[in-house]
């Protein structure tokens, strides 16, 4: 079966700044893989790279098998990518529900609203709020409910469980297991590790723009070192 | 060492010009080098375009115009008058602009100087639609003769040199590295301490007064003063002399001026010219078409020649 | 009936030329709002394509004896072609660059078409007739209504409201305004941003040829009619500030009826009445009327 992603020496830049430096992975249809790694080390520009996000890329990003590094962003979103970026990015010149509106729909098969506020029911109490007005647990569970409209299938998800209550985070594990049992795959990027340990199949650690280190769940026990290290967890 | 062939070369050629050229070309030639090159200190090295410096220029040169052909004062003293209007007149628009960033600013510097355009349209004094005319030359200090155009050459060249040398001055001192980071790099230089509004503020004050010196000799050079030098197009000539000659560089006003007046004057002549290698007649009438040609250019340089001839110059130097 | 010493029938005339003027205000104003929201480019040339609508009416008419009301509707999708035209060709290769060669660029079309129009045509206004079914005056009793004058701030007004709801109120509109806050995260979405933006400026001066056919038959029609506008929206932009349709909407009216009253009441200041507010608006509100500090 075609991998869902298929990145293969990946490059990128930013103006001038050259941030990705060989970048390697690929992703199963169905999986959940995390990146991880500390600040700076290029997991959000690996995340903005697959969409094209940044200046000039190099390289192979095959997206359902379709090589997509020389295509148009709204090109790329329309092979059926989700994308939840670190700042939310919720509008704040449009109300919830037009926030949760906005994304067209990329492929078949996506959540309706009805299901959405069945399963985020504090966004239909305030669907009429100007979005900025929504709390942090909430912006950030419409930036997630915005995309599971579209029926996009592939998901990256760059920091959902940030500065969130625990509650709400676990209520956003619930979410992503449930996704997952649904077919989604999803990339995430974490920096917390106790969110991104039970729900990922496969992990990736990023440092200075390449992938340093990975292995799979089952391999997790054994790898504390040197994620103690890279991490400094 | 380049450079400095480069500027004795191009003092040389001031200083004999006028045995080539009618000096009363090359006075205006001069003039409009100080117009640009006060222009280009609040563009090109504080980063603030001002839509509005003809208020400065044209309006100098009302005020130096009328001070000389009717309250008859001394030459100098005309065009120090000039000089303390512009310079009031960028305290009072500089305040103002200041107040918003970026485009903003600019969209307040036009709006401000068409502000003033009425006012010298409207003013009996101006002459309206007729203009300021009969201005004497006067005598410099009392005792230089300045109807002679070779005489009142050299002393506009000296002028401008001396203008030229003030920029020079600012740009390297203190103050104008201030205004270089204000430039480059706003919030950091606000974050380092400075008051940025202020030193914004001082540039273009001193633009302005610089604009108006090169109005006033203007006025006194050509003996007349109209509505165009007021008017918002005068403001697009000038963005345009610089940047065509380089926004930033020290010299590239000074030839940004030059090939622009060369242009005006031998507009009708390149039209001819094109006209009878094209056989289109419609080129005959484009020396009545200064803007169109000037709009053209302006595509042009913004499209694909942004650095200008000075700045292409020496990014090809380096 | 007198007010101040002005018949009341003069000033209430005065008060719907400013409402005229005010309604050119408003258009053009707001076009040149939605251009810089979503482009950043202060568009210049606004005028000058104002100026092309109008004469696209009078060419219409006297070369291929089209009637007002076709060129109503055709006089815009022209203008807005051309715009798009403007787009694709020149203007979009400046959006990396700062926000003053958007300007520059959009000056230098202005001179390019005012020159070429003004070798074909002179300065002098060409002559362009009221459309026969809204000629003469309707008789109001307390004042003597002209029906151009009328149908020009009604059709104005209907259509900067069509417009407010369509950016305010539809999902097209909301694809604007989360364009115009974060274009990148639109496009991440599916959404064709730079067609959007294409588009958007195609729109913008189509509202301003709009104007510019409205304004035929009561400026008269040169090639220097935009420019002596558009300084003049300059100032209504930054007065009214860019953060609101609406915003856009009334300042622009306002300001045209202020200028009308001044006219009556001031002659001598009505170049400047609105330079002057705009100087006051500056002292206290910087951010504009209805701005929001971008």
């Amino acid at each position: 079966m075609t991998k869902a992603l298929e990145i293969k020496h990946l490059q990128a830049w930013y103006g001038e700044s050259h941030i990705l430096h060989d970048v390697n992975f690929s992703v199963e249809q169905g999986e959940v893989v995390t990146l991880l790694g500390r600040n700076g080390a290029g997991r959000t520009t690996t995340l903005r790279a697959i969409l094209g996000l940044t200046g000039r890329r190099e390289g192979s990003v095959k997206i359902n098998g379709v090589e997509a590094i020389a295509m148009a962003t709204h090109r790329i979103a329309h092979l059926g990518i989700g994308y939840c970026p670190e700042e939310r990015a919720i509008f704040s010149s449009l109300s919830a529900e037009e926030n949760l509106m906005l994304p067209p729909t990329l492929k078949p098969g996506g959540m309706s609203v009805e299901q959405i506020y069945e399963m985020f029911p504090n966004l239909s109490e305030r669907r009429h709020s100007q979005g900025t007005r929504l709390s942090g647990g909430e912006q950030q569970m419409l930036a997630v409910a915005r995309i599971l409209r579209t029926g996009a299938k592939l998901l990256l998800l760059d920091e959902i469980s940030e500065g969130l209550a625990p509650v709400i985070v676990q209520a956003l594990a619930r979410m992503i297991l449930s996704l997952k049992s649904q077919g989604y795959t999803i990339v995430m990027v974490e920096q917390n590790f106790r969110f991104a340990a039970p729900l990922a199949d496969r992990f990736y650690v990023m440092e200075h723009g390449q992938i340093v280190e990975q292995f799979a769940a089952a391999e997790l026990a054994s790898k504390t070192a040197v994620l103690n290290e890279l991490l400094g967890v | 060492m380049l450079k400095k062939l480069g500027y004795l070369a191009v003092l040389v050629g001031a200083l004999a010009a006028p045995m080539f050229l009618y000096p009363v070309l090359l006075m205006k030639i001069l003039c409009f080098a100080l117009f640009a090159c006060a222009f280009n200190l609040l563009i090109g090295f504080t980063g603030l375009l001002s839509f509005g410096h003809a208020a400065f220029f044209g309006g100098a040169s009302y005020i130096a115009g009328h001070a000389l052909k009717v309250w008859g004062v001394p030459t100098e003293l005309g065009l120090l008058l000039g000089v303390i209007f512009a310079a009031l007149m960028g305290l009072l628009v500089g305040k103002l602009a200041i107040r918003r960033q970026g485009i903003y600013f600019t969209m307040i510097t036009m709006a401000l100087s068409q502000m003033l355009f009425f006012v010298f349209l409207q003013a009996p004094f101006t002459g309206g639609e007729d203009g300021l005319q009969s201005i004497p030359r006067g005598t410099l200090l009392g005792s230089i003769d300045l109807k002679n155009d070779l005489t009142m050459y050299y002393v506009v060249l000296g002028i401008v040199i001396a203008s030229f040398l003030l920029i020079v001055r600012i740009i390297h001192s203190p103050f104008g590295q201030v205004l270089k980071a204000v430039k480059e790099n706003e919030p950091r230089a606000i974050s380092l301490g400075y008051d940025t509004d202020r030193y914004k503020l001082l540039a273009f004050v001193l633009s302005a007064a610089l604009a108006g010196l090169a109005g006033s000799t203007k006025a006194v050079v050509l003996g007349f003063g109209t509505l165009t030098d007021v008017h918002w197009s005068m403001s697009g000539l000038v963005v345009l002399m610089t940047l065509v000659g380089g926004m930033g560089t020290l010299l590239g006003p000074v030839v940004g001026a030059i090939i622009i007046i060369a242009l005006e004057n031998k507009l009708g002549d390149f039209g001819t010219w094109l006209a009878t290698i094209t056989h289109i007649e419609w080129f005959n009438t484009i020396g009545e078409s200064v803007t169109m040609v000037t709009g053209f250019i302006f595509i042009m340089c913004v499209l694909a020649f942004r650095r200008g001839i000075i700045g292409e110059l020496a990014a090809r130097i380096r | 009936m007198e007010l101040f010493g002005i018949p009341m029938s003069a000033l209430l005339g005065q008060l719907l030329l400013g409402l005229v003027n005010g309604s050119f205000y408003a258009m053009l104003s707001l076009g040149l709002a939605v251009i810089f929201g979503l482009l950043n480019v202060i568009n210049f040339a606004h005028g000058a394509l104002y100026m092309m609508g109008a004469f696209l009416a009078w060419m219409g008419l006297n070369y291929f004896g089209i009637n007002y009301w076709v060129m109503l509707i055709v006089a815009p999708i022209l203008v807005g072609l051309f715009g798009i035209i403007i787009e694709k060709t020149m203007l979009q290769w400046l959006y990396r660059l700062d926000h003053l060669y958007g300007l520059l660029l959009t000056f230098g079309i202005t001179l390019m078409l005012e020159g070429i129009f003004r070798s074909f045509y002179g300065v002098s206004g060409q002559p362009f007739s009221v459309p026969s079914q809204l000629s003469g005056a309707t008789d109001l009793g307390f004042m003597i209504l002209p029906n151009y004058r009328a149908w020009v701030v009604f059709a104005s007004i209907v259509v900067c409201l069509m417009t407010w709801f369509v950016i305010e109120k539809t999902r097209l509109g909301a694809y604007l305004r989360a364009g115009t806050e974060n274009p990148k995260m639109v496009e991440a979405f599916g959404i064709n941003v730079p067609l959007m933006v294409t588009l958007t400026y195609g729109f913008g001066v189509a509202l301003a040829g709009f104007a510019g056919v409205l304004a035929a038959p009561v400026l008269q029609v040169s090639p220097l009619m935009g420019s002596n506008l558009i300084i003049v929206v300059f100032a209504v932009v930054v007065i009214g500030g860019m953060g609101s349709i609406l915003g856009s909407i009334l300042t622009g009216l306002g300001l045209g009826v202020i200028e009308g009253l001044t006219k009556v009441f001031y002659p001598e200041l009505s170049a400047t009445v609105v330079f002057i507010i705009m100087a006051i608006v500056l002292l206290i509100r910087p951010a504009g009327l209805f701005g929001r500090e971008k």
